[in-house]
């Protein structure tokens, strides 16, 4: 902007852009705003950290998590990239943890393998499909791999997408991607294909009855079950110096939102956060496995 | 709660009786006139009644009495409490088959409620005027408005609001064949002695409705069992309960399609989890079977044509101001003047509030360009390849400025400069105040996209396919490369750029990288600019379809078919947008169902876009006439 004004040296001027709307903002807005603005990040990059746990109730870890961001930053403009998964094997089905395996390896090998000659190879050939026709292709290879691979078993996936500012996510069943704005915000981006979810849109049951729903569990859309699967695939912008959770309902099911927000906004680094999040999972009973990654983007 | 309508007026000298109707003549709170009673029931009457608050027009309203019958006085100001309750939550709702809610009061034991009278009947009476079934068209129709309303109900926050009490005599159909909803449990808390909370209606209610439960499935049940019976002529009333599929309805009226059929059979399964999961799966599946029916067209066609409630016959310009020749591009509107190129080589700045002609400006070639102003003038270029600054208000010369090809572009303002592109290949930025260039970025291809700036990068398509980002300097931040021309103009949000191809794509890039988000894919190309309202992207094309897509999913939420191409970008405004089509039609579409509002025809092809401000809707035609009618 600097140089723009001293390349055309008019200050008085301001943009006029017919279209553009905006709302004013709150003061806690502005604040986050102001704080942002004196720590930048050059060049804009996702930090990643992870943690997962049996739980203390189970012998068997079913959940599967992947993560892989890069930075390639110099001259010609290249995109912040990363890929982050969440599968939880469904209990009560056998092999529960082969189908996550088998679903968050199936992904990120499709989903890389799109982007490798684009990002990582020499060619800098464009990529011909939408981000989000990749990871809906994604997910449908998946579940061809687990109706070869695991047959009669499930698995959730929540898989997130970020390109550029780009977070794209494919979602099938109830494991959950939260956006954690500022402070004062957190927003589940991705629906429940849970039957109480369901009851509860339907208004048949509070969420805190949901919470102990004896059905809680009970899934009516997975990787592996049914002949048709329609992943819920969505995009939205990632907002700079927010944050990305993702988690397997042995972590939100067991932790209140407002707790984990407490705890990613309390934690001296994302690292620390992911460890105190499974932490506090366990320590309301842990009676499930416990899946969390969290994604910072800094720019 | 179970209300008959009755169409027989009652003798003029009748008396108060016990249940106490009000004599036509009554003046309530001195101000509702009595007229007549349209509807007896179990709380009490309902009246047809003049307001007197407007005495120059006959404003006539409903007026629903209800009568308060608890003994205990505790209980009887309770039961006012929550009627007035009701009430309230009723009297924010807005939505077009939803009567509006205009007062109530209370005057001793009774209570009353003055809502929109609607001039129709109810779908039981229809029922029992027509001889022989209902057209399957019709019912779908009718089914599709029906999930429309329930919908809004469903989805209302904080809490969902479920009708419960879904049958056809709960449906009034108005004289422009609209449903609309009436009977809402506003009457609930007057009702005594009834069992628990069970308010449905027996026949139309679903199982779990007799267990005290009631939720939007319920709806869908009962919406189902109300389409039953309107296909079928079969009373569920006088039927066991639940005993719908005992009565297969192609075998009671073949004539129905299998497809429609097996719609109503879903959504009245006994299990709440084999029926439609909410009634806008329920009405996916509706409009799922008229497309395969070739139902759906026809209604389509039938509502343009007639059904709609102003047509082309009912809409008249505030004023319409005729040019020397076509007007293929957008006006603009700045401080009362409206601004607007025509192919008679001319800029015309007119009185936007009566048409009257203020100046003309002279070009030596056809202007398409849509105007832009700052400070005093108006910018705009010509196909005699020059862009004019013009003092908005005298229409005298400040500056010109040549490029080396028509100019079919729109200029886009910035930081003291204007850009715009250019047949001769380039996109031109230009100094506002002096109209010397500043930098000009050679793109290979015709420009014929309106730049959109935002955060200091500049984008525009080109007639080679690409669309490109530039930073302030002139210098490519990146391109993407999409299979034919960008004529479209993009626009950008949230940092993602829109924009649609020739090649039959609307594209979603991220803005920073130009990497592909989605892409939209239309039955033709276009070169339809997209325009974004809260989550939606509605766009147009050569297929002849306007189309709303949600921006987040990439999902069609509605299409709607014109009668030819496409080549003006819709407007929203309030809750419509507006688009031209070259079938000469300037349509308003509904936001959220994709419903024709209103169409008005012009004698020649719309290919502009309209520009509206303060209510007025402003475009032209290739009749050579400019148009101002009321949004």
């Amino acid at each position: 902007m600097n140089f723009f004004r001293n390349l055309f040296g008019k200050k008085e001027n301001k943009p006029v852009i017919d279209n553009a709307v905006t709302a004013p903002l709150t003061d806690v807005q502005l604040q986050s705003i102001k704080a942002l603005a004196q720590n930048r990040y050059e060049p804009i990059q996702l930090l990643v950290a992870s943690g997962q746990s049996v739980g203390r109730q189970r012998e068997l870890n079913e959940d599967s998590l992947f993560t892989c961001s890069s930075i390639i930053a110099g001259n010609s403009s290249n995109p912040p990239f990363g890929l982050f998964i969440v599968a939880d094997g469904m209990g009560g089905h056998q092999n529960g943890e082969v189908a996550s395996n088998t679903t968050i390896r199936t992904i990120s090998g499709y989903i890389m393998k799109k982007f490798y000659n684009s990002l990582f190879g020499m060619t800098g050939q464009p990529v011909d499909e939408s981000l989000q026709e990749i990871v809906q292709a994604a997910v449908m290879e998946a579940q061809r791999s687990v109706l070869r691979d695991a047959p009669g078993s499930g698995t959730t996936v929540t898989a997130a997408l970020v390109v550029g500012q780009q977070l794209t996510i494919a979602h099938v069943g109830d494991s959950r991607a939260y956006l954690l704005y500022n402070e004062q915000r957190m927003e589940a981006i991705t629906r429940d294909h849970s039957l109480v979810r369901r009851l509860e849109e339907l208004g048949q049951i509070t969420a805190a009855e949901a919470a102990v729903h004896p059905q809680r569990n009970v899934l009516y859309r997975a990787i592996g079950q049914g002949e048709s699967l329609e992943p819920d695939v969505v995009t939205t912008p990632f907002p700079i110096g927010g944050y990305l959770l993702i988690c397997s309902d042995g972590l939100w099911g067991l932790v209140p939102d407002d707790e984990l927000r407490r705890i990613v906004y309390g934690a001296p680094n994302i690292q620390r956060a992911c460890q105190e999040m499974v932490a506090a999972a366990n320590a309301a009973g842990g009676p499930d496995n416990i899946t969390v990654i969290l994604v910072q983007l800094l720019g | 709660m179970e209300t008959q309508r009755i169409n027989q007026v009652p003798e003029p000298g009748s008396r108060r009786t016990t249940t106490g109707q009000l004599r036509s003549g009554t003046n309530l709170v001195n101000r509702y006139l009595i007229q007549d009673v349209i509807g007896v029931g179990g709380m009490g009457s309902v009246y047809r009644a003049r307001d007197l608050h407007f005495p120059n027009v006959v404003k006539l309203v409903a007026v629903k009495e209800m009568i308060n019958q608890a003994p205990d006085p505790l209980v009887r100001q309770i039961v006012v409490q929550n009627f007035e309750r009701e009430a309230n939550i009723l009297a924010t709702l807005s939505h077009p088959s939803i009567p509006r809610i205009y007062d109530y009061f209370t005057l001793e034991n009774r209570s009353y409620l003055v809502l929109e009278y609607v001039n129709g009947n109810d779908l039981e009476v229809t029922l029992s005027q027509i001889d022989g079934f209902i057209p399957e068209e019709q019912v779908l129709d009718w089914a599709i408005q029906l999930c429309d309303v329930l919908s809004f109900l469903h989805n209302h926050k904080p809490d969902p609001i479920i009708f419960r009490d879904m049958k056809p005599s709960n449906v009034m159909v108005n004289q422009h064949n609209h449903i609309i909803l009436v009977d809402f449990g506003i009457a609930k808390p007057f009702q005594v002695g009834q069992k628990g909370t069970m308010i449905g209606t027996e026949g139309y209610s679903p199982p779990e409705q007799y267990r005290g439960e009631a939720n939007a499935q319920a709806d869908v049940y009962a919406l189902g069992a109300t389409l039953h019976h309107l296909i079928t002529r079969r009373d569920p009333r006088l039927e066991p309960p639940f005993s719908f599929g005992e009565r297969p309805i192609r075998k009671i009226n073949p004539s129905v399609s299998l497809e429609f059929e097996t719609v109503i059979n879903t959504a009245l399964q006994y299990n709440v989890e084999s029926r439609f999961k909410t009634i806008d799966d329920f009405k996916q599946a509706l409009i799922g079977a008229g497309r395969k029916t070739g139902l759906l067209n026809r209604i389509n066609t039938n509502q343009s044509s007639s059904g709609v409630s102003v047509n082309k016959s009912g809409i008249k310009p505030v004023w319409a101001f005729q040019c020397e020749d076509e007007i293929r591009g957008t006006p603009f509107y700045l401080s009362g003047l409206l601004y607007t190129g025509c192919y008679d080589n001319n800029l015309y700045a007119l009185n936007a509030s009566n048409g009257e002609f203020q100046w003309k400006y002279a070009t030596q070639g056809g202007v398409v360009s849509r105007p832009t102003a700052m400070d005093e003038n108006i910018f705009f270029g010509s196909e005699d390849k020059r862009m004019y600054a013009v003092n908005s208000r005298t229409g005298k010369l400040t500056w010109a400025y040549d490029t080396d090809g028509r100019i079919r572009s729109s200029g886009r303002i910035a930081d003291g400069h204007i850009f715009i592109g250019s047949d001769d290949k380039y996109l031109h930025a230009v100094n506002l105040t002096t109209g010397r260039l500043a930098w000009r970025f050679e793109v290979g291809d015709e420009v014929r996209s309106t730049p959109f700036i935002v955060n200091d990068l500049i984008y525009f398509g080109t007639e080679g396919g690409e669309l490109i980002c530039l930073d302030f300097r002139g210098q490519s931040k990146w391109r993407f490369k999409a299979k034919r021309s960008i004529t479209s103009s993009p626009w950008v949000q949230d940092n993602v750029v829109y924009f649609n191809s020739m090649d039959g794509f609307m594209y979603a890039l991220d803005a920073k990288s130009g990497w592909l988000v989605w892409r939209f894919r239309m039955e033709k190309g276009s070169i339809v600019s997209p325009y974004i309202s809260e989550n939606l992207v509605f766009t147009g094309s050569l297929d002849g379809y306007l189309y709303a897509v949600d921006l987040h999913t990439s999902k069609e939420v509605w299409k709607y078919k014109t009668n030819h191409q496409v080549n003006g970008s819709p407007v929203v405004y309030k809750d419509a947008i507006y688009a031209g089509s070259v079938d000469n039609h300037l349509y308003c579409i509904e936001i959220r169902t994709g419903r024709l509002r209103w169409k008005f025809e012009s004698k020649g092809p719309i290919t502009g876009t309209p520009c509206l401000y303060d209510d007025f809707l402003y475009f032209g035609s290739t009749d050579h006439f400019i148009y101002a009618l009321m949004a």
